[in-house]
C-alpha cells in the first residue's frame, strides 16, 4: 500500500507541475471566463459598429413607420432619411459616413421593395433584422388596406397552445425531460472529454515510462498490478483537480454575475430542481466509466515501446468513446428505442447510454443494476487481463502495434506456477 | 545470504531461453555471469528479479523465494539506462529510493555521499536528459545501490564510461563487496570479468558451458598462449601439431596450443632459424575462453 501511494503521489505530481498541464488549466479557465463574460464582450463591440443606416424612401411615409418599428423592439439600430439620390446615398457608404442603405421602392405587387446596401454584406444582423421589420410593417399596411382589425392579425399570427402530457404517472413530465436532457448533455460531454484527454493521458505516461525504459526498475520495485492502478488512480486526481478547478471558477464566475446568467445557464443545463438520485447516477457511471476506460488506456499504453505508436493503438478506444457519444446524441431524440435499450448494455456504452435512458425514461432498478454489475464485471475482466498484459508488455520492446503483441505480451506476463 | 537458482528453466512457447541453470552466488561474492548476444542472460535477471516467472525450478535468497516484499534487498543496474529524462537526478531518486522502501531523509542523505563520491554534486538538481551518457550512467548505478541492497545486479555497469570513471566506479563496486553485498555482474568487457569475479560462468543458449572458479576453469581449459617476438617467418607453425590458433602480429605471431609439451616441440622447431626476441607462455585470457566456448556455435 505504501508503494501505491508513492506512485499515485509521484504520479500526481509531476502531472500537475508539467508545462502542458498549467497551460491547458490556464487556457480553459480563460475561454470560462471569456464565457461568462460573453454578453459584456459582446455589448462592449455592439455599440462600436452598428453604426447609422440611411433611408432612401421614394414614398417617403415608410421610414418613420420603420423607425418606431424598431424602436418598439428595442433594436440598437439608427435609422436617418437621406435627402438625395440613391448614388449620392451610395457614396455617402462607401466614404464611411453611415454603415449601410436602405433604398424603398413603391412598388405595383408588394406595396415596397427594399433593397440593403453595405460596403460588404457578410454581417447579415442588421439586414435580417430590417428585413424583418419591413415585413411586419408591409403585413400591417396589407391588412389595414384590405380592412381586416388589427385585434384579428393578432389572433391569426398568435402560437398555438401545444402541451405533451405523459399518461403513465411514473412518466416524466415535459419538464423533468427537459431537465434531464441538460444533465445528460453536460455528462456525455464531461466523460467524453475526460475519457479523451486522460485516457490518452495513462496511455502516453505508460509509454514514456516504458520508453524511457526506466519501467524495468519500477516493476523491480512494485508489481505491475499496483503500478498501473496507482497510476489509473494518480490521473483520475489530477483530472479531478483540473476538473475541480474549471467548476470552482465557473461557479464563483457565475455568482458573480448572478443576475444576467443564473437563470440563463442553469435552466439551459435543468440542474435547478432535479432529484437528488440523478447526481448519484451521474457520479457512479462516470467514475465506472472513466475506470473502464483508463484500465483499456493503461494496457494499450503497455504495448507500444515509442510514443510514437500511442496514437495508433488508442485510436480504437477513442473510436469506442467517440461511437458511445453519437448513439447518445441520437438517443436524446429517442430514448426508448430498442438500439438505445441493447446499447445500454454494452460496458463500453453504458456509462453514457444507461445513464441516458436513467435520465430521461422511468427504468426499473433492476435494468441499472444489471447494467452496472456488467460493467463492474468487465473492469474487473479487464484489470485482470489489463494486468497480465501490462506486466508482459514493459517487458516487451520492438515494433509494436498489432494483436500479436497483445497476445505476446500475454505469454510473457503468464503467471507459471 | 546466498542467492540460489536450483535447475531453472524458462520456456517462451516453443523456444527455450534458459535451460536448467543451477547457480549458488554466497554472501560477499561477485559473481561473473557471460553469455553471448541472446544467450539468456537479461531473461536470467528478469527471473531472479520476479519480473518473470520461471517455467521450472526454484530461485531463492537465504532459502526463501523472492517476491516484491524483498524488493527493499535487491538492486538492479539493467544494461539499458532507464531513467526519468525530464525530472531532476534528486527527484529521480527519491522517488526510486521511495519505491524501495526508503525514506526522503535518507535517500538525500545517501544521494549526497554518492554524488560526492562520483564527483559529480553539481548534478544534484539537473535533469538526466542534460547529462552525458556516462554521467546518466553513475545516476543509474546510484538508483541501483542508493538503498543498500543485499543482492546486487549489474548488467553492463561500465557501459558509456571513460577509463577514469571507469576506475571510480569499479571501486564503488568492490566496496559494496566487501561490505558484504553479493554481486551478479554482467559484461562483454572479459578483462572487467577476470579483474571483479573469483568465480562465473558462460551462458550458451541458455545452459551454462564454463562454470566455475576461474582459476579452475583456466587450469581446465589447458589450451596456453604462447607469444613468439622475433625476425623470420613464422607461418610454418600454423600446422604445427598441437597448435590450435595462429595469429600473426607486427613482431611476430600469437598461438593458442593444447599443453606444455606443445611449447617444448616448438622451442626445439625453432631453434637456429633466426633471432627471437621473446618466446613468451601465459595463461589463456578469460576473452580467449570465452571466444573458445561460445565461439564455437557461430561456426
Amino acid at each position: 500500500m505504501n508503494k501505491f501511494s508513492t506512485i499515485l503521489s509521484h504520479t500526481y505530481i509531476t502531472k500537475v507541475k508539467t508545462k502542458s498541464f498549467i497551460f491547458s488549466t490556464l487556457i480553459t479557465l480563460l475561454i470560462i471566463a471569456g464565457l461568462a463574460n460573453f454578453q459584456s464582450i459582446i455589448d462592449m463591440f455592439a455599440g462600436e459598429d452598428s453604426g447609422e443606416i440611411a433611408v432612401v424612401d421614394e414614398s417617403g411615409v415608410y421610414t418613420e413607420a420603420l423607425q418606431q418599428s424598431l424602436a418598439a423592439a428595442d433594436e440598437n439600430i439608427e435609422l436617418v432619411p437621406f435627402d438625395g439620390t440613391v448614388d449620392e446615398a451610395k457614396a455617402a457608404i462607401q466614404d464611411g459616413e453611415y454603415g449601410a442603405l436602405v433604398v424603398l421602392t413603391e412598388s405595383e405587387a408588394q406595396i415596397f421593395d427594399a433593397t440593403y446596401f453595405a460596403n460588404t454584406i457578410t454581417e447579415s444582423g442588421n439586414q435580417m433584422i430590417i428585413e424583418q421589420h419591413l415585413q411586419q410593417l408591409k403585413i400591417a399596411i396589407a391588412t389595414q388596406a384590405s380592412g381586416i382589425d388589427e385585434a384579428m392579425i393578432a389572433e391569426i399570427y398568435a402560437p398555438i397552445a401545444f402541451e405533451a402530457v405523459a399518461l403513465d404517472e411514473s412518466a416524466k413530465t415535459e419538464e423533468e425531460l427537459n431537465q434531464a436532457r441538460g444533465i445528460v448533455y453536460v455528462m456525455l460531454f464531461v466523460l467524453y472529454m475526460t475519457v479523451m484527454m486522460y485516457g490518452q493521458m495513462i496511455a502516453t505516461d505508460v509509454a514514456t515510462e516504458k520508453s524511457s525504459r526506466v519501467m524495468e526498475i519500477l516493476i523491480s520495485s512494485a508489481p505491475p498490478i499496483t503500478h498501473m492502478f496507482a497510476k489509473i488512480i494518480g490521473i483520475a486526481l489530477v483530472g479531478l483537480t483540473q476538473i475541480g478547478l474549471f467548476i470552482i471558477v465557473g461557479y464563483t464566475l457565475i455568482r458573480s454575475k448572478q443576475e444576467e446568467l443564473v437563470g440563463g445557464v442553469f435552466e439551459l443545463f435543468g440542474v435547478q430542481d432535479t432529484s437528488p438520485m440523478i447526481f448519484v447516477y451521474a457520479i457512479v457511471f462516470f467514475i465506472l466509466g472513466y475506470l473502464l476506460y483508463a484500465t483499456l488506456a493503461a494496457m494499450l499504453g503497455s504495448l507500444v515501446s515509442r510514443i510514437e505508436d500511442v496514437g495508433q493503438l488508442t485510436t480504437p478506444m477513442m473510436m469506442l468513446i467517440v461511437i458511445a457519444f453519437m448513439i447518445a446524441i441520437f438517443g436524446l431524440g429517442a430514448p426508448e428505442s430498442t438500439f438505445v435499450t441493447v446499447t445500454s448494455y454494452i460496458p463500453f456504452f453504458t456509462p453514457m447510454i444507461m445513464f441516458l435512458r436513467v435520465g430521461m425514461l422511468d427504468i426499473p432498478i433492476w435494468e441499472i443494476a444489471l447494467s452496472l454489475g456488467i460493467m463492474v464485471g468487465t473492469i474487473a475482466i479487464l484489470a485482470y487481463i489489463g494486468a497480465k498484459v501490462y506486466s508482459g508488455g514493459v517487458l516487451m520492446y520492438g515494433r509494436s502495434g498489432s494483436l500479436k503483441d497483445f497476445k505476446k505480451a500475454l505469454v510473457l506476463g503468464k503467471k507459471e506456477k | 545470504m546466498t542467492l540460489v537458482l536450483k535447475e531453472v528453466t524458462k520456456r517462451f512457447q516453443e523456444h527455450t531461453a534458459v535451460d536448467r541453470l543451477s547457480l549458488e552466488i554466497p554472501e560477499k561474492e561477485m559473481f561473473g555471469f557471460l553469455g553471448g548476444n541472446g544467450a539468456g542472460k537479461t531473461t536470467t535477471f528478469r527471473m531472479i528479479l520476479g519480473l518473470l516467472d520461471s517455467t521450472e525450478g526454484e530461485i531463492s535468497w537465504n532459502g526463501e523465494s523472492i517476491d516484491y516484499d524483498k524488493s527493499h534487498l535487491i538492486g538492479y543496474l539493467p544494461e539499458e539506462r532507464g531513467l526519468y529524462p525530464k525530472l531532476t537526478v534528486k527527484e529521480q531518486l527519491v522517488y526510486l529510493g521511495k519505491l524501495r522502501g526508503m525514506k526522503k531523509h535518507a535517500i538525500l542523505t545517501e544521494l549526497e555521499y554518492w554524488l560526492e563520491r562520483f564527483k559529480v554534486p553539481e548534478y544534484m538538481t539537473k535533469k538526466v536528459e542534460e547529462l552525458s551518457k556516462g554521467n546518466q550512467q553513475k545516476i543509474q548505478f546510484i538508483s541501483a545501490v542508493i538503498h543498500k541492497p543485499e543482492l546486487l545486479i549489474l548488467d553492463e555497469p561500465f557501459s558509456g564510461l571513460d577509463p577514469v570513471n571507469v576506475e571510480m566506479m569499479k571501486e564503488a563496486v568492490i566496496d559494496l563487496k566487501d561490505q558484504g553485498t553479493s554481486i551478479v555482474f554482467s559484461s562483454h568487457q572479459m578483462h572487467h570479468v577476470e579483474q571483479l569475479c573469483e568465480n562465473l560462468c558462460i551462458l550458451q543458449k541458455g545452459s551454462p558451458v564454463v562454470h566455475g572458479a576461474l582459476k579452475d576453469i583456466k587450469r581446465s581449459f589447458g589450451k596456453k598462449n604462447l607469444i613468439i617476438h622475433g625476425d623470420i617467418d613464422f607461418s610454418f607453425l600454423k600446422d604445427f601439431q598441437g597448435v590450435t590458433s595462429y595469429q600473426k602480429g607486427a613482431q611476430g605471431c600469437k598461438l593458442q596450443i593444447d599443453n606444455e609439451q606443445v611449447f617444448q616441440d616448438i622451442l626445439s622447431a625453432i631453434q637456429g632459424k633466426g633471432f627471437i626476441r621473446k618466446f613468451d607462455l601465459e595463461e589463456p585470457s578469460l576473452n580467449d575462453i570465452f571466444i573458445a566456448k561460445v565461439g564455437a556455435s557461430y561456426e
